[in-house]
């Protein structure tokens, strides 16, 4: 469940922890349903119909105004988005 | 101390930004040295809602590109969301592609650096695996107090290459960029540009004894972004690498950086660390089948290999080596060469070595191209805008080649008559008639001429020393000569003349 | 004049302005009254911004005089599930993450709903990022079903059926991932329906699970569903799954669709869960078919029972990198108590999500995780193979399929939510037309309990017009559009 919870980002308190780590197993033994599914020679689907080549031409479209992230963004300066340090390592 | 000698073993991830107009997966525009955050919209910001949709243009590019280098392009291309938290990356996830790349296979033809600057070196071919398109993201800059996001590059379509272990040094491993980059900039496919982080490279390096078959652990350094910094950064740790080996201890998978500055390598993080991306297939993104007959008709849009190409011209053209490793990197250049050619074919070298020598100097001059080709990753190349823009247009270089050779003005008078032309863009023939420099080639005249200066008293101490065998007096003879013919006679004629009558 | 417009058909609404009887200007305030009166009650609109509302319906009723109106939907207000975005406005996703967000462009079904006039307003409760089917998860506030307001509206699309059912919007845009358009539309006895994937752009509406959700419409009537479908569906520069087959002028291929029709009826449909006064009002309605001519025919879908594993993980994998975008980072909630920029991530996402959102990624990203991969997304994405071809084997031999909606009427509030898995459970009959694509209707077919319960028509790939037809031929037959919730 830590990490779980380090992957998603989410800081979880340690009753949420022993909540969702109970549910977790509840849901996981009910997944296991699929594990006796005779899946040989069957396709994965990433969408239910095979749909190819749904493509965009070369043409720019108009640019969100700087001021539309400035209001939004927690934080900003010199118009960019300001972020507490971040540590070197995870890029 | 061991004496076991060891052989490097690299391979690279070379990430190239394609040439397109907008992004890879969002309509904003792309393009270098924008304001911080001017070229987002809501794909780019990942706002909620907002949605991938690939442009063509850049599926298009990374398909010319694998044909280019020979790679098979897969019936079914997919993309796959690579997930990771980083304050440049808005998604938080990238996309990119795992299982199903744009293209398989593939290789690429180097040249290692001869042993003279005039002499060829040998040439390779290195293996490519695969090749995948993906998004580039933002840009992060430290400040004090925090950390600063612009999201301009985020987004930019981004080809990553991936080699085979083929390289065996770094020098192997800068050619291969070098040969990358001549690839893609001469079907217009990138422009490589290194400081502007058009072309950055990852690469993994291992050491194992010569002769040893399989390979041994590696580590991926990361973000080798100019070509000093692959040569040193491979250079070094390899060193390390077999430092510690020889010192019996085991090398560990990790991935490393570069520091530039006191020129070493140091832990990234290690395999235990490693980033567990949870890759699956984008439910955003439809996948991606190119036809045989779009493939065919991208083929029919690529250039010629320029390795391919500096053979030809070495062979058919009978151009040294320097002159072609000019040209060979610049696609226009080349253009521009073959088209004078064929308006002149009888002396491709003459064309060339105007080009190479007397063209490229003046449009640098003028501030139209930088022509130094052997620097750093800044190493522009003329470019197609600088060659349209050149006052001689390339019938016009082959007319000067060809009035030389005829004879109608001398090679001296040729120099005289293409910085004219340079600055005015007139036809050669054009400039030789008005400033009447059109060579005297009338033996009577001439020899007439000849007969007066041969006469004058001061002649004669350079006739005798001729007639006694001194070579060299025979030029103290030809300058009055000219001089009197106001430079117009053929020098050639001259000679000959002058040698008939003394002799 | 107020109560007599609130259940009016748009077909209705739309020739009373025509013909000048009414103006956009009184519908709307209309509307506006009828929230001031029973909303309190209700709690479906998050909130709306009257103001806009109004300039909307007077820039309509401009046109009209003009002669410049745009269609059968100009002047006719659409409520907006809150997930879908609209430029100005805030989108919350009825999350915390979101409290304070105001998008700054307009979903693609935003835009094409201005492009015919309609009134595009209000923000809709749901559950949190769509994840529920009660919209208890709502971090905003609870919001009752209009025939009994102890019990649920259902979800995720609560807020949309629930102000329709009584009257506060004539029409409503939803989104169905696992059912959430059709749930709450039998809980609260309207039409909605979920197109064909890839009919509707997705573009502007927060993704929940990127390969499931659909926008939807959710309508008093048949036709007024089809209206709604007819001026948001299409393809889209904006979405790369927006299917690019044009769309058919659903109104009129729908007179020229006649029955009597292949009925095929799933016995998997029609076990052990399903509350027997839900199975006796379907039965009536399988019924009413057989009379009306149409062979019925008992047909199986075997694989439908992994369907339900299959989603929780499709979903909840897509979902956990979906909501990886809610970082504090660029908008959104960002936690005071940050200090570096990890800080940032999981102390936002701790404040801003709730308990189902956080649950929901946890699971998704358990599943994909190195080593669980493929014994269960791969997995889960073979079953949605294999249901897909279920689907399709028996549309050879049918032209639809009837089947119930839900097991139940809509809970009571609280009455689920200790079991998770009865939970997931109650989306045992939609959940599957989602993972196979297709587009359903569900349509009012009773009363049980005192609540109302309807049936759904599921459709091949893009026939969204035989269940039009089909389900308006029930409707004309029945009355249920004339029955409303009593406020």
């Amino acid at each position: 469940m830590d990490h779980l919870a380090k992957l998603a980002r989410i800081a979880l308190t340690e009753e949420e922890k022993a909540h969702f780590s109970g549910q977790l197993g509840t849901i996981l033994n009910y997944f296991d349903q699929l594990k006796s599914v005779n899946m040989d020679g069957v396709e994965p689907s990433a969408h239910a119909f095979p749909v190819y080549n749904i493509l965009r031409g070369d043409e720019p479209g108009p640019a969100l105004d700087v001021e539309a992230l400035l209001r939004i963004a927690p934080a900003s300066r010199d118009n960019q988005v300001l972020v507490p340090r971040v540590v070197d390592d995870e890029g | 101390m061991s004496s076991t000698e060891f052989e490097i073993v690299i391979g690279l991830e070379v990430h190239v930004q394609l040439k397109t107009k907008s992004k890879v997966f969002a309509h904003a525009a792309y393009h270098y040295g924008a304001e911080p955050n001017t070229l987002i919209d809501p794909v780019v910001l990942a706002l909620p809602g907002a949605l991938p949709v690939l442009n063509k243009a850049a599926l298009t590019q990374a398909v010319r590109y694998g044909l280019l280098v020979g790679a098979e392009i897969p019936p079914v291309s997919k993309w796959d969301r690579k997930n990771y938290f980083y304050p440049d990356s808005p998604k938080n996830y990238q996309l990119s592609q795992k299982d199903f790349p744009i293209t398989m296979g593939g290789e690429v033809e180097i040249e290692l650096p001869g042993p003279a600057r005039n002499i060829m070196g040998e040439h390779k071919v290195i293996r490519l695996h695969h090749a995948h398109l993906e998004e580039d993201v933002g840009k992060l800059s430290h400040a004090t107090g925090g950390s600063l996001v612009d999201y301009n590059r985020a987004g930019a379509p981004l080809l990553e290459i991936v080699t085979e272990p083929d390289l065996r040094s770094a020098d192997e491993a800068v050619a291969l960029l070098n040969a990358i980059r001549m690839l893609l900039i001469s079907a217009g496919i990138a422009d490589c540009d290194m400081e502007k982080g058009q072309m950055r490279c990852d690469a993994n390096v291992s050491v194992r004894p010569k002769g040893q078959k399989e390979l041994n652990t590696r580590t991926e350094m990361k973000n080798l972004n100019s070509i000093s910094g692959v040569k040193n950064a491979i250079e070094y740790e390899a060193r390390r690498q077999i430092r510690e080996v020889e010192a019996g201890r085991t090398i560990q998978q990790e991935t490393r950086g570069w520091n530039a500055e006191t020129g070493r390598t140091y832990t990234l993080r290690t395999k235990e660390d490693a980033h567990d991306y949870r890759y699956f297939p984008d439910p955003d993104l439809m996948p991606v089948k190119v036809s045989e007959e779009e493939k065919a008709q991208l083929k029919a849009t690529l250039p010629e290999r320029p390795y391919d190409r500096q053979r030809r011209y070495m062979e058919v053209f009978n151009l040294p080596f320097t002159v072609t490793s000019v040209f060979v990197p610049d696609r226009p250049l080349c253009e521009y060469f073959e088209a004078a050619v064929s308006e002149y074919p009888a002396n491709s070298l003459g064309i060339a070595n105007l080009i190479a020598n007397d063209l490229l100097r003046d449009l640098a001059a003028s501030g139209k191209a930088s022509v130094d080709m052997f620097g750093e990753a800044d190493a522009s190349t003329v470019t197609a805008a600088s060659l349209a823009d050149c006052p001689i247009k390339p019938a016009q270089l082959a007319g000067l080649v060809k009035l030389t050779d005829e004879g109608v003005i001398s090679k001296q008078q040729a120099k005289d008559v293409f910085t004219e032309m340079f600055s005015t863009g007139k036809d050669a023939s054009v400039i030789v008639d008005e400033k009447g420099l059109r060579q005297s080639n009338d033996t009577g005249e001439i020899e007439s001429i000849i007969k007066e200066v041969l006469a004058q008293p001061t002649s004669a101490k350079s006739i005798a020393e001729f007639k006694a065998g001194n070579e060299k007096a025979l030029n103290a003879l030809k300058g009055p000569v000219m001089k009197a013919s106001k430079g117009k006679a053929n020098p050639k004629l001259v000679d000959e003349i002058i040698r008939k009558l003394l002799g | 004049m107020s109560d007599s417009l609130s259940f009016k058909s748009v077909a209705e609404l739309s020739s009373l302005l025509a013909a000048g009887k009414i103006t956009s200007l009184e519908l709307m305030q209309s509307c506006i009254d009828r929230i001031s009166a029973v909303d309190g009650k209700i709690g479906a609109f998050l909130g709306f911004d009257q103001e806009d509302a109004i300039a909307q319906a007077k820039a309509s009723d401009e046109r009209r005089k003009n002669g410049k109106t745009l269609g059968p939907l100009d002047g006719i207000p659409v409520g907006l599930k809150d997930n879908i975005s609209l430029a100005g406005q805030p989108l919350t996703c009825a999350s915390k993450m979101l409290k304070s967000y105001v998008s700054p462009y307009d979903a693609t079904v935003t835009a094409r709903l201005r492009q015919a006039g309609a009134i595009v307003w209000g923000w809709l409760n749901m559950d949190e990022f769509a994840m529920g089917s009660t919209t208890e998860n709502s971090a905003c506030k609870k919001t009752c079903n209009p025939w009994d307001i102890s019990r649920v509206p259902g979800g995720s699309s609560g807020g949309c059926a629930a102000a329709v059912s009584a009257g506060m919007t004539p029409l409503a845009l939803g989104s169905d991932t696992g059912g959430s358009i059709r749930q709450p539309a039998s809980y609260c006895g309207v039409v909605g329906m979920k197109p064909t994937y890839g009919r509707v752009s997705r573009y502007g509406v927060a993704a929940f699970a990127s390969s499931l959700d659909q926008v939807g419409p959710l309508a008093h009537t048949v036709e007024d569903a089809a209206l709604l479908l007819q001026a948001i569906a299409g393809a889209d520069s904006h979405d790369g799954t927006a299917l690019v087959n044009p769309v058919p002028d659903y109104l009129r291929e729908m007179d020229s669709k006649k029955g009597p029709w292949k009925v095929g009826v799933p016995k998997e449909f029609f076990g052990d869960g399903l509350d027997s006064a839900v199975r006796e009002q379907v039965q009536k309605a399988i019924e009413f078919y057989k009379k009306a001519g149409c062979t019925i025919t008992e047909i199986s879908l075997p694989e439908t029972r992994y369907a339900v594993a299959a989603y929780y993980i499709i979903a909840t994998a897509e979902a956990s990198s979906n909501l990886a975008r809610f970082d504090g980072i660029r908008y959104g909630h960002r936690s005071d108590k940050a200090t570096d920029a990890v800080d940032v991530y999981s102390l936002s996402r701790a404040e801003g999500f709730g308990p189902e959102v956080k649950r929901r990624i946890i699971l998704g990203t358990y599943v994909l995780t190195s080593g669980y991969y493929d014994a269960y997304y791969v997995r889960a994405q073979k079953i949605r193979t294999l249901i897909r071809d279920d689907f399709m084997r028996a549309f050879n031999d049918v032209d639809f399929i009837l089947a119930p909606v839900s097991p139940t009427i809509a809970p009571k509030f609280g009455e689920k939510s200790n079991d998770l898995l009865a939970l997931y459970l109650g989306d045992i009959y939609t959940i599957p037309v989602n993972l196979a694509g297709l587009p359903a209707i569900s349509v009012p077919c009773g009363v049980a309990h005192e609540m109302p319960v309807s049936f759904q028509l599921i459709g091949k790939p893009l026939d969204e017009v035989t269940l039009f037809a089909a389900a308006r031929e029930f409707e004309k037959a029945h009355d249920f559009v004339t029955r409303h919730p009593q406020l």
